[in-house]
């Protein structure tokens, strides 16, 4: 019998959906006769509130103007009170930027173990344990929260947990106050909305995409060949974005684009969770790697092992020579 | 302006077949190759650019042993002025916690207007660093950082935030920054500017050095323990196309017309 509390992360107006994946979570740590609550801040947040309250048994909305835009710095401090009055055995947020900006500051002060990027979260004894993804993902890591009564914090990584479903608890919304001492340190000047590319990936049916693995600009020139064949748009992993050589807007990823494709060719790309974060609806997805242990055969349904180069090239040719 | 950059030594993952040492800890790292960890690159270079902006002082400081004395030298040669390692048995087995735990000591000796650290590790990939080093120097923070410019006392950074956009801020500094990918194009290092620092002088600084009690550091100091390190579990695998590379490109041709609407 445990008590959670969870985080939840608003986009705008509405709620980051992340928080039912954080839902199901925190249900199964509090156990039987164990309490979930949620914390909610910004302005205007009635609704979310409301809308928390059906899945989870307490809400503590932090409805203030000077909450108006998520603030990792700020929202920390809002939330320490909470924390230090004691009482949550878990806190969880989820892996996301604000998990990011807001858990290991708020973890600090609050004196609480914390737990990044858990792929699953379990208790060992009293304390919270999970396991995580390190080293790229190509090895796991079981770690535990050392014995100190406080209690512990995670963040937890995006589709790790189911979204609970559509919740009839009836929860109890309280009106949380900031603290007295409440004093923002940064100054939000604009919010800055991605730009639009010339090609709309979100409504591609096949992509070809490209990462680090092609070295240099010219690489990018046999991909595009290799699109071009497919009758595929071509797009990116963050480091080909990063150097320049394609727009942000062909970048897919957790800070990037999600695409629905119902092909998805991944050329020298490892495979990293954010890459793949990216990706919904279950493409058919073939990777092409010189790495047998990259962690994009752990997720693609078909795959060559072998230097770009020279696969490239030749599956484009094959393709073109299938056409007639 | 006093600038501060943290960075760290980790290993090449990109092709490396990975193999857990025997302990269950860590991984053995005779075939591995170590460099500067990405995210550090875009941070040291955000803290050179600083300095040939306003003027100043960068110093690179990393938690590591004499190995990790290369990734300082590397910092140097990319316009660091001086470099501090801190090594220590006691350091041994450290979480975040502890990392900035030896981190804070070293810098709250130090004149310092911006702290720099990457968004993350490639190795521990927790993230966590910079934010809790803000935390006990008791400085605004901004993570994830896409841009940074500093003016008259004050920090602007562009960084990633909830919902796949970006938001411009302004802090007071001093501050701590944590570098995204894409911050910046890091300098090329060449052998030649590595070999120009080579008689630069390293500080190395212990545990007591910095008034740190061996049980507030390392493993003793750690919020979180390692229980052990495991190969994922195998779960879905692609199907690897093998033989030779006419033959798997015909094999992947055939399944693209069955399965991939070709
Ligand atoms: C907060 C945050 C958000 C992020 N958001 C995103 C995002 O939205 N999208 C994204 O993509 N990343 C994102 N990243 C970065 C992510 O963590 C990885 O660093 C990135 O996805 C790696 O890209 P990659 O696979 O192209 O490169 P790498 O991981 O370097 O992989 C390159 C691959 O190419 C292979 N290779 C090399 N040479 C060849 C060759 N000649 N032939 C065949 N294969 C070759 C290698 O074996 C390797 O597997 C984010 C990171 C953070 C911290
Ligand atoms: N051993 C270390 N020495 C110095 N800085 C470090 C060390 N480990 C982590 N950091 C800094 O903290 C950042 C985030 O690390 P992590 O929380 O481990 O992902 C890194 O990019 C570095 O800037």
């Amino acid at each position: 019998m445990k008590q959670v509390l969870v985080i939840a992360e608003r986009r705008g107006a509405v709620l980051d959906e992340g928080v039912f994946e954080l839902l199901t979570a925190a249900r199964a740590l509090a156990g039987g006769g164990g309490r979930v609550a949620a914390a909610v801040l910004g302005h205007g947040i009635g609704g979310l509130a409301a809308e928390l309250a059906r899945g989870f048994d307490r809400v503590f909305a932090f409805d203030d103007e000077r909450l108006a835009e998520p603030d990792g710095d700020g929202d920390a401090q809002a939330l320490l009170p909470l924390l230090a009055r004691g009482g949550f055995d878990a806190v969880l947020l989820a892996h996301g930027n604000l998990g990011i900006d807001l858990a290991p500051g708020l973890s600090v002060r609050a004196g609480m173990p914390l737990l990044a990027d858990c792929l699953e979260l379990h208790w060992a004894g009293q304390s919270l344990a999970g396991t995580r993804a390190v080293y790229g993902g190509k090895v796991h890591a079981r770690v535990v929260a050392a014995a100190g009564g406080t209690g512990a914090m995670a963040t937890v990584r995006g589709g790790a947990f189911a979204p609970a479903g559509p919740g009839t608890v009836a929860g109890e919304v309280v009106a949380a106050a900031l603290p007295a001492e409440f004093a923002p340190r940064r100054r939000p000047l604009r919010t800055l909305r991605p730009e639009a590319g010339e090609v709309d990936i979100t409504q591609s049916e096949r992509l070809v995409a490209v990462g680090r693995g092609i070295e240099d600009e010219d690489g990018l020139q046999l991909v595009r060949g290799l699109a071009a064949a497919l009758g595929a748009d071509l797009c990116a992993s963050r480091p080909v974005v990063d150097k320049g050589w394609l727009p942000r807007s062909c970048q897919v990823g957790t800070s990037g684009v999600t695409v629905r494709p119902k092909l998805y060719v991944a050329v020298g790309i490892s495979g990293s969770f954010q890459h793949m974060g990216g990706i919904k609806g279950s493409p058919f997805v073939v990777a092409i790697n010189k790495d047998r242990a990259a962690p994009i055969f752990g997720v693609a349904d078909v795959g060559i092992v072998g230097d770009l180069s020279e696969v490239v090239p030749a599956l484009e040719a094959a393709i073109e020579e299938q056409k007639g | 302006m006093d600038i501060i950059v943290c960075i760290k030594r980790v290993p090449d993952l990109a092709e490396a077949g990975l193999e857990i040492a025997a302990d269950g800890r860590g991984l053995r790292t005779e075939d591995l190759d170590f460099d500067i960890n990405e995210w550090d690159d875009y941070a040291v270079e955000a803290a050179v650019r600083l300095k040939e902006q306003h003027g100043g002082v960068v110093t690179a400081i990393t938690v590591g042993d004499e190995d990790a004395e290369e990734v300082l030298r590397r910092a140097l040669a990319m316009g660091a002025d001086q470099a501090i390692l801190l090594d220590d048995a006691a350091f041994a087995g450290a979480d975040p916690f502890a990392i900035a735990t030896a981190l804070h000591a070293c810098i709250r000796s130090l004149p310092f207007d911006v702290v720099l650290c990457g968004a993350v590790t490639s190795d521990g990939a927790s993230g966590q660093v910079g934010g809790m080093l803000a935390a006990l120097l008791d400085v605004p923070q901004v993570a994830l950082a896409t841009g940074l410019e500093v003016d008259g006392g004050r920090a602007r950074v562009r960084h990633e935030v909830e919902g796949g956009l970006e938001r411009e801020v302004e802090v007071a500094l001093p501050c701590l920054i944590t570098a995204q990918s894409g911050l910046n194009q890091p300098r090329y290092v060449s052998i030649r500017g590595i070999r120009k620092v080579a008689d630069v002088a390293i500080a190395a600084r212990s545990a007591g050095d910095l008034g740190l009690a061996a049980t507030a550091v390392g493993e003793a100091g750690s919020r979180v323990r390692l229980e052990g390190l495991l190969l994922p579990p195998a779960g879905k695998r692609a199907e690897i196309l093998e033989g030779s590379l006419d033959a798997a490109v015909a094999t992947l041709v055939e399944r693209l017309r069955e399965r991939g609407g070709l």
